[in-house]
């Protein structure tokens, strides 16, 4: 009676290593869901044509900045997709688990698709809301989750600053004086950017939602039953999300090799292609002239251009007391 | 008296056994992590830590916190103490329902109550319309962080009242009516006093929960800085810049503003007491 127990269990025992080889931990940040449950099992078939093993990829989403701190603290990512630079960064910095110069190790400064930020309005555009500048009149709302909180609110943040300079011919107290303004018009400040999108198309509030080109298609096609459009804004920024190998827990899991298939797949027409039905823009030209229809021409600008690198960006806007903390000092 | 005869009378296995448990878990599971956050807190400067504390926005944020669980708190003692009543003494069909519909705030995940709360109170919501008729903004307000306060601390009042009024004869009642007393003298001499301690206590529980509340709050507060933000999001703001000893000084100055204001209402509390007794 108990030799088929047994000789269950320690079969287990010993399937439970060679099984564990063949998963793979992809740790992403909020929005990406809907686009990794299409691309994973994509790259499971390819990974399966190419080397005959059976792969499975397993896919965390959170916050941007709470699933990097998930890294540092121990979850055993083989890659992580986050959205922004910093929040990688600080695995380099805070757990030495990727290694420095990571940016360069993949195709496009491991940027293998880009968005934009574009604005929501009700169905109409009631308060005609065309342009940054719009977002300051009286009487209007505008809907953005909190940049300290969440890392799709810091490229809100990044393009409206980035337009305020434009505007005032880089004069900085004056951008800075908008963005004040700007921020006396959001009167509920989410934690995350999703967070934002159903208070925006659920919850009826606000005029206008600042979102990623994604969460607003999101937005336009699924939660707002035919009730919000998209407004282009005249000047947006072009936000990079970046992916890395983990190093340390590849090297510790022996699976460097897969990691770095995975994510060079992300490079591939196939996977482009995913990416754009999910309204990601893709890098491969061909494929965005494909979905020219979703993606409208928008005027853009890189980060770097206006703002300089990201660790310097952090700490001036993002930084405790820095310009976001200053927006919100009474008497402002 | 003998060693046996005291041995005898313990219900527990030992004094020794009980007391090292007893330790054992206080040590791990309280004095363990607590230590941690005043070790993690006392490594900020002082300068740094004097400027997070002058902060007006930090002030804004302990101020919001308190003012509203204390509210909630004081609130929840009447209506805690009337659902109590009537599921204690009166007989109607669903009193078992209502009586286990108590619980569910404990058994809720908080950031469901606060979508939900929050689904609610939104102006053309449920509840938000007709109060929006009346000028009232419950969601993205102060107000809605009371509301969300309120839910969750309403059973520890109910649930700890609630015993005690099992256990009070209503003979005593019915015995001040019989002896001439108004129905305002037997509510106030006869019915609350023994019921002090367990208000106090239930509201003390109420409060400590409602300045800890994080899930609910974040939902339905609008977290305006200056208006509507609640210390927890200072603290996981803090977090999220990787600046953990400014999050563990934030917490562990909650920590001793509210273990100075339960001190304070245990105080009340034995002074009433001692005044009724």
């Amino acid at each position: 009676m108990r030799l088929p127990v047994l000789t269950a269990l320690l079969a287990l025992l010993l399937a439970g290593p060679a099984s564990a080889q063949t998963t793979l931990l992809n740790v992403s940040y909020d929005p990406t869901r809907e686009l990794y449950a299409a691309i994973n099992p994509a790259f499971a078939k390819a990974w399966k044509a190419a080397t005959g093993k059976d792969v499975t990829v397993r896919a965390s989403h959170g916050g941007s900045g709470a699933q990097a701190r998930a890294v540092i603290d121990g979850l055993e990512a083989d890659v992580v997709t986050l959205a922004l630079q910093s929040d990688i960064d600080a695995i380099v910095d805070r757990g030495a688990m990727v290694a420095p110069g990571w940016r360069d190790r993949l195709p496009n400064r491991s940027v293998p698709y880009t968005s934009t930020i574009l604005f929501v309005v009700r169905k109409g555009n009631p308060k005609g809301i065309h342009d940054w500048g719009d977002l300051i009149k009286p009487g209007v709302s505008v809907i953005t989750p909190n940049p300290k909180t969440s890392g799709g609110a810091r490229w809100n943040y990044l393009a409206a600053m980035g337009w305020a300079l434009k505007a005032n011919q880089g004069d900085q107290a004056k951008a800075q004086a908008y963005m004040t303004a700007l921020f006396k018009h959001v009167p509920i400040l989410d934690t995350g950017a999703r967070g934002s999108t159903i208070t925006f198309a659920q919850r009826n509030q606000g005029d206008v939602l600042l979102a990623w080109e994604d969460d607003a298609n999101l937005a336009v096609r699924q939660l707002g039953r035919n009730n919000l459009e998209i407004v282009v804004p005249s000047l947006s920024i072009v936000a990079e999300p970046v992916v890395a190998v983990v190093d340390k827990v590849v090297d510790k899991r022996g699976s460097r090799a897969l990691a770095e298939a995975y994510l060079r797949f992300l490079w591939t027409p196939e996977a482009q292609e995913i990416a754009a039905r999910h309204f990601y823009r893709p890098l491969d030209p061909a494929i965005l002239a494909r979905h020219a229809d979703v993606f409208p021409k928008v005027t853009t600008f890189g980060i770097t251009e206006v703002f300089g690198e990201w660790p310097e960006v952090q700490r001036v806007h993002f930084g405790d007391g820095g310009v976001f903390d200053q927006i919100y000092k009474p008497g402002q | 008296m003998t060693p046996t005869t005291l041995r005898k009378r313990r219900v527990l296995p030992g004094f020794g056994l009980s007391l090292g448990v007893t330790l054992t878990y206080f040590g791990l599971i309280v004095l363990l992590p607590v230590t941690g956050l005043l070790a993690k807190a006392a490594t900020v400067p002082p300068d740094l830590a004097w400027r997070l504390f002058t902060d007006p926005r930090t002030l804004a944020a302990f101020r919001v916190s308190f003012v509203a669980s204390g509210l909630a708190a004081l609130i929840s003692v009447p209506i805690g103490v009337l659902l109590a009543w009537v599921l204690e003494r009166y007989r109607f069909p669903g009193r078992r329902l209502l009586d286990a519909a108590v619980d569910l705030p404990f058994a809720l995940p908080t950031a469901v109550a606060g979508i939900a709360l929050t689904t609610l109170y939104v102006p053309d919501g449920w509840l938000g319309t007709p109060l929006a008729m009346l000028g009232i903004n419950v969601a993205y307000t102060p107000l809605g962080i009371g509301v969300a306060l309120l839910f969750v601390g309403l059973p520890f009042v109910v649930r700890t009242v609630q015993p005690v009024l099992a256990g009070l004869d209503p003979a005593a009642g019915e015995a001040a009516l019989i002896l001439g007393a108004s129905p305002w003298q037997i509510v106030s001499r006869v019915i609350l006093p023994p019921l002090v301690p367990a208000i106090t206590t239930g509201a003390a529980l109420a409060f400590a929960r409602a300045v800890g509340e994080y899930g609910s709050v974040i939902f339905i507060a609008g977290n305006r800085p200056m208006v509507s933000e609640i210390v927890p999001l200072l603290i996981v703001t803090r977090l999220e810049q990787y600046d953990n000893p400014g999050a563990a000084l934030l917490g562990a100055a909650m920590l001793v503003i509210s273990l100075l204001l339960l001190l304070l209402i245990d105080r009340m509390r034995r002074e009433v007491v001692a005044r009724h007794a």
